[in-house]
């Protein structure tokens, strides 16, 4: 057990983190992420207002569906970077665990009109793995219908949940928010199920790794941008044109003429993994390009795999580097995100 | 042959004039599954206490300093080959390096086996 952003929680459980990211690849794996932060936005012009303070296009979501987007600040800088479901009556938005109590306040200092509900009276529990839709399908098959990214209030057997198909290891899966004084006996049911098993924060972080996940405090910070992010895709046509979001001069700009930086995913030549820090040089001449941000040992790809950020005429696919580590520089090469094959379902 | 155990939960057992080194079972349970190691290169001189190799789990590296210090004359290139063999085997098969010591004396400083056990039991 560790501490995390104020909570005690488990790095790995028994089997260790290996066989728990492999058995979440082939099987399912439970992560109880009630730490993050489940929130209801409810107002007449709540997607609008939201607009307001992210670069994506909350306005053209359809219920039922949810979209990926961050807070930025006057220099485009990210603030928290999150999922925005919208549902009949509310956005439902889930906000990372170190980040809520600021997004909270700046949401509720900036949104007008919008009434804020930290969900405290909820665990939110993540099942994810190619069997995870066999077994929530036990209790309800209403979520074999369902497509990634969907979002609905449905009865799984006598528990009454917000599920949606998503989650952030690259699998299928579902996110699942319960009232709190149901969480433990459904979890517990979900474990009973021979495909489950129990995965802690090691393997949730080498999991979004493989799946080129960016993750706060890493990839994303109060110095990074969208675009530097590689998260363009987040923003609609209407939003880059519009802009009027925090920092949409920078965004637009930084679209326009291409950042000074990019996100990319870096492949280690050797056994060596990179950590979070290591320097990245050009290969020939040793000028320091960049930095990663995310870095360890794939399980899946069995190697070593790393995310940084690189001057932007080195973030191309395939191209040299040196990773500086231990004071020796070992060769690597830029490749394109995520290290493993998404299996989404459509 | 007497196994001692530093601090660091590295152990060192001597046969005639070298020693062989690795990390104790309670570290490599601690580190969890090692994904690589490095090794230094044989000849390599080490000073008691100093870094001889470095350990990678998923989740971290780790240094190994040296219980004793001496010269580098072996290294196991089956711990390179299959790092896990540092899980499965740590005090036998998995070991990281065979140092020719240069002051025998510095084993007293190190636990026996009940010292270590003691010591683990403080922690």
């Amino acid at each position: 057990m560790v501490p995390f952003a104020g909570y005690d929680m488990p790095v790995q459980y028994p089997t260790g983190i290996l066989t728990e990211h492999k058995h979440t690849r082939a099987a399912a794996g439970l992560f109880d992420v009630s730490h993050m932060g489940q929130v209801k936005m409810t107002g007449a012009d709540v997607a609008k207002a939201l607009e307001t303070l992210v670069p994506g296009d909350i306005q053209a979501l359809d219920v039922g569906k949810m979209r990926y987007t961050v807070f930025t600040n006057d220099q485009a800088g990210i603030l928290d970077d999150f999922m925005v479901n919208k549902r009949d009556r509310d956005l439902f938005i889930v906000f990372n665990a170190g980040c809520k109590d600021n997004d909270l306040a700046h949401a509720r200092a900036n949104l007008k009109g919008v009434e804020i509900e930290y969900l405290e009276s909820h665990a939110l529990l993540a099942l994810q793995g190619p069997a995870a839709v066999e077994v929530l399908g036990r209790l309800n098959s209403v979520v074999q219908a369902m497509s990634f990214g969907m979002g609905a209030t449905l009865a799984l057997g006598k528990y009454e949940a917000f599920v949606t198909r998503s989650g952030y290891t690259g699998e299928d899966g579902f996110e699942i928010s319960v009232a709190n004084d149901q969480a433990e006996e459904f979890a517990r049911w979900l474990l009973s199920q021979p495909e489950v098993k129990p995965i802690g924060l090691g393997a949730r972080d080498s999991l979004r790794l493989e799946a080129g996940l960016a993750l706060y405090g890493h990839e994303l910070d109060l110095t990074t941008t969208p675009v530097e992010a590689g998260l363009n895709w987040t923003i609609s046509k209407r939003r880059r044109e519009e802009g009027g979001f925090p920092g949409a001069a920078i965004v637009q700009q930084q679209l326009k003429d291409g950042p000074a930086r990019k996100l990319t995913g870096i492949q280690p030549e050797g056994r060596a993994p990179a950590r979070e820090g290591t320097e990245i040089l050009n290969s020939e001449t040793g000028e320091k390009i960049g930095v990663v941000t995310s870095g360890g040992f794939g399980p899946s790809v069995d190697a070593p795999i790393a995310i940084g950020y690189v001057a932007t005429k080195y973030a191309a696919p395939d191209t040299p580097l040196s990773l500086m580590v231990r004071g020796k520089a070992l060769p690597a090469k830029t490749c394109k995100l995520p290290f493993i094959t998404k299996r989404y379902a459509k | 042959m007497t196994t001692r155990y530093s601090k660091d939960h590295e152990w060192i057992r001597l046969e005639g004039d070298v020693a062989t080194v690795g990390i104790s079972d309670y570290a490599q349970s601690q580190l969890g599954d090692v994904v690589f190691v490095d090794l230094p290169a044989k000849g390599k001189t080490v000073d008691a206490g100093a870094e001889v190799a470095v350990v990678e789990s998923v989740k971290a590296a780790s240094e190994v300093y040296a219980p004793a210090g001496g010269e580098v004359v072996e290294t196991n290139q089956a711990i390179v080959d299959d790092p896990s063999l540092v899980n499965r085997a740590a005090q036998t098969d998995g070991w990281f390096v065979k140092l020719k010591l240069s002051n025998k004396a510095e084993l007293d400083a190190l636990m026996d086996q009940a010292a270590y056990d003691a010591y683990l039991k403080t922690l």
